[in-house]
């Protein structure tokens, strides 16, 4: 990793289509410096004062040259915003199957969980091959997930969540940067990301320190926090069961309708007075204070396990 | 190659040709007809309050590199064992806040524009001499804020003061060092202000709009930004102190605020900043190429009209900032758009700036110098804002060193090179007095060199993955910044001759005469440096600018063997 290199190692499915792209700048950027460039080295020898060259009928403006200097520019422009448009849509829109990483960021660290409960710091491992999703959020200021060698970046946020996927295509060790200014150790918030042979990550990911899943760790704080004496069952208090929403449209009291995902959850424990669902009362009090980020996002990997089930499974 | 000429004596004459008046100072002039501390503070001369300027944004600049040049040298090595991390972001900060507000913004517009916009309109003050005064102590007054901050510990949010960093977890002077960009925010508006009603009113005669120096119509374009732009940060920057001062909830989430909130702000006013950072330097060099090229302008409508496009295009681009963000994938395709649309202006002003020079009698004195180096340097940095306009590209070189050595091309190749070459260009008519003509030269090559090695390098740094804003940094990035450290060191000298030249010239310098580079233009008219009210009689307007006449120039060349 300390060698001297003047292009970063491709190290992801994506990196290849964003380098293409940067070439494809690049040659569009030395064709335009040329054109500009060579006819004013032209013009600084040929007409330096003294010289002989022609000077008669000189013209000061001509509006076909004008236009086609502005047209020719103008259609390479919307060519290269479209390349870049379709390159970007592609890498923002994660795949349906992927390997789930939880990231939760903080002054001045990465912590990180798979799917089976193993946890990490600054450090994530991933198999080759597969497509991997983080969903992350801050328990601070905002932070950026920054791979170099994936040429992925995407802040992370306080207080919504945001992802980011890729799919190794090298084995190997790669930087992991913290891209946006978070205060007086941003430079310290580095890590690594160590790409495996999948059966190796396999025997990665059930050795050492495991604790339970992070569907089965949500389910206990579903009872522990008492969500379940509320919205399973049949509770007294009158609230919502949470079997099978996730996912789905949920009708709110203002006679909109919200879309059940990580975001919804997530306002529904902070600041459930917010979108309330048709039909029931302001009856939740806010969680704020009571709850962890990583806690809220196994509540809510739990409930997206239960999305399909029935509420009597329960 | 095969024509042998006597070339000795033509550039013999080629150096008499710039000095052509060994004549005497003015008997009475702005800068001599009083001389106690009180007439200069007190001054309600344009002139002479683009004067204050110029002191005022050279102490900031001063500062501001200071604090440029001890990141250099940390960055020299990759661990950070020079100054402490935090240390190390208090210096990124202050460069960042002074550099841009006290500065950049201010540069052109209130020294050049100051100086030269009244009598480029024939004008004997601007609309409102004493709000240009009044403007110069409220700048004052937001320049003393900063250093206050600074002077008492500094702030370390960076220049961009993001939120909830700025509001609630930075332990540094924020809100008097935000205050302070709050209150320099005004003097803008009043220099915008005073801009805008002195181009409409007061105009000399037959001075229509479509005969305004270029100068004159940049300086109008980037007024309208000032006076409808800045307003937007004095709220942004009121909000986010509140939100630290009293705990209300705007933008930090845990007190139900949006932090992205705080960037569609920042940036609504800071990317329309950005315009007015460069629009004056592309008027001035549309004077200084006209004038050494001996042409009139090429395309002089598409010109002006482009910075006007500029300036309306410029307020819709802000989210360009924002494409990692969180913010929706859609919005980033339309501000990739907008993105890429704004360049086809400043495309086309250096189309004509090549175009002009086709047929002309082209000399190499210092202000062309630096305006041709504006061209390249401006070039590769808006080039390169393509590739930041490119969503995928971007997602990839955001907040890296690439982003830094774009808006340095932009800002300090672009930006500076044009302030240099117009101080060069318009310095005779400041003080009646030239600067050495060699040296100049050689400072202006020396600029351009040390530029190049200190940004260029940066641009491979940013794609290989250097984040901005690192105290250190894994080794294997070290050679490049080595070399933009070394680059540094040679563009500091860059800087630090013209500053020599220019004090000894003011009392030392030959004297220039009314018109030593035989310039089109009504601030030519009137004596070097010009009497208290300009012109001693209302100057009337008959012609398009830049009358020059490249053949005609060369018969007087030769004539003069």
């Amino acid at each position: 990793m300390d060698r001297f290199h003047i292009f970063p190692p491709e190290a992801s499915s994506g990196a290849a289509q964003v380098d293409w792209l940067y070439f494809g700048l690049s040659a569009m950027m030395i064709f335009f410096s040329l054109i500009v460039f060579l006819p004013i080295i032209y013009f600084c020898i040929r007409y330096r004062r003294g010289s002989s060259a022609d000077r008669s009928n000189p013209s000061s403006g001509n509006n076909l040259l004008e236009s086609g200097w502005t047209l020719f520019p103008l259609f390479v422009s919307l060519g290269f915003f479209s390349w870049g448009a379709v390159v970007y849509y592609h890498l923002e829109r994660p795949p349906r199957d992927s390997v789930q990483v939880q990231v939760v960021a903080r002054q001045w660290m990465w912590k990180l969980e798979h799917a089976v409960g193993k946890k990490e710091i600054n450090e994530l491992h991933v198999p080759l091959g597969q497509n991997v999703t983080l969903t992350m959020t801050s328990q601070d200021v905002i932070h950026s997930f920054f791979v170099p060698a994936f040429r992925v970046k995407q802040d992370v946020v306080p207080g919504k969540y945001t992802t980011e996927w890729f799919r190794a295509t090298q084995l190997g060790e790669f930087h992991l940067f913290c891209a946006e200014y978070c205060g007086t150790n941003h430079s310290h918030m580095v890590g690594r990301v160590i790409v495996m042979r999948p059966a190796d990550y396999q025997h990665w990911l059930t050795t050492g320190e495991v604790g339970p899943s992070i569907v089965q760790e949500g389910r206990r704080l579903f009872r522990e926090k008492g969500c379940s004496g509320c919205h399973e069952g049949k509770s007294v208090v009158h609230a919502p069961p949470l079997a099978g929403v996730y996912g789905k449209q949920v009708p709110l009291n203002s006679g909109e309708i919200a879309v059940a995902d990580d975001q919804y959850i997530r306002d529904s424990i902070l600041l459930p007075g917010k979108q309330i669902s048709a039909g029931y009362d302001n009856l939740m009090p806010s969680f704020t204070g009571h709850i962890s980020e990583s806690e809220i996002m196994k509540i809510i990997a739990y409930l997206k396990s239960i999305g399909e089930e029935s509420p009597s499974e329960l | 190659m095969n024509i042998v000429t006597p070339s000795a004596k033509k550039e013999k004459s080629a150096r008499a040709m710039v000095i052509e008046s060994e004549g005497v100072m003015p008997v009475e002039d702005f800068l001599s007809c009083e001389h106690r501390v009180r007439s200069w503070l007190l001054t309600t001369d344009h002139k002479r309050i683009g004067l204050l300027y110029l002191w005022a944004i050279i102490i900031f600049f001063t500062i501001a590199s200071l604090a440029a040049a001890l990141m250099r040298i940390e960055l020299f090595t990759p661990q950070g064992d020079l100054v402490t991390s935090e240390t190390y972001n208090k210096l990124f900060t202050i460069h960042g806040v002074l550099m841009v507000w006290f500065f950049l913004i201010p540069s052109i517009p209130t020294v050049l524009g100051n100086f030269v916009l009244p009598m480029m309109l024939g004008a004997r003050d601007v609309a409102f001499p004493r709000l240009n005064l009044m403007s110069w102590y409220v700048f004052l007054c937001g320049g003393v804020l900063a250093l206050w901050s600074l002077i008492h510990g500094g702030v370390d949010t960076g220049w961009t003061f993001y939120t909830p960093y700025s509001t609630t977890y930075a332990n540094s002077h924020v809100i008097s060092m935000a205050a302070g960009i709050f209150v320099a925010g005004f003097s803008s508006i009043m220099t915008g202000l005073n801009f805008i009603v002195t181009t409409h009113k007061m105009r000399a005669p037959g001075l229509t709009w479509f005969r305004l120096p270029l100068f004159a119509w940049s300086l109008y374009a980037t007024s309208l930004i000032m006076v409808l732009a800045t307003p937007v940060l004095a709220i942004t920057l009121a909000l986010m102190s509140v939100e630290r001062f009293f705990g209300v909830g705007i933008f930090d989430p845990k007190l139900g605020g949006d932090p992205i909130l705080f960037q569609h702000l920042f940036w609504f006013y800071s990317h329309p900043a950005v315009y007015i950072m460069i629009l004056p330097g592309m008027g001035v060099v549309s004077e200084l190429i006209t004038c050494f090229s001996r042409r009139p302008i090429f395309g002089y409508a598409w010109i002006a009209c482009s910075s006007m496009a500029i300036a309306i295009l410029g307020f819709i681009v802000w989210g360009h900032h924002m494409f990692v963000s969180s913010q929706s994938i859609y919005a980033g395709m339309v501000f990739s758009i907008l993105s890429f649309l704004v360049a086809i202006p400043s495309a086309i002003k250096v189309f004509n700036w090549t175009a002009t020079m086709h047929k002309g009698s082209i000399t190499f004195q210092t202000p062309m110098l630096y305006a041709l180096g504006f061209i390249g340097l401006f070039t590769i940095g808006g080039l390169t804002g393509l590739f930041l306009a490119s969503l995928a590209v971007d997602v990839h070189v955001t907040d890296t060193y690439f982003v830094v050595a774009h808006f340095h091309y932009i800002m300090v190749g672009g930006m500076v090179m044009a302030f240099m070459g117009g101080l060069h260009y318009w310095f005779p008519k400041i003080t009646g007095r030239l600067y050495p003509e060699f040296i100049g030269k050689m400072a202006a090559i020396v600029t351009f060199i040390g530029f190049n090695l200190t940004f260029f390098p940066q641009f491979l740094l940013g794609y290989l993955g250097m984040p901005r804003r690192y105290h250190a940094y894994p080794p294997e990035f070290q050679v490049f910044h080595v070399l933009s450290t070394a680059g540094a060191s040679i563009l500091g000298v860059g800087y630090l001759l013209p500053l020599l030249y220019f004090l000894w010239a003011m009392k030392y310098g030959r004297i220039a005469g009314p018109n030593p580079w035989r310039a089109t233009g009504l601030e030519w008219e009137t004596a070097s440096p010009p009497p208290e009210h300009n012109f001693r009689q209302v100057p009337r307007v008959t012609t398009p600018p830049y009358q020059y006449d490249a053949a005609e120039d060369q018969d007087l060349h030769v004539g003069n063997v």
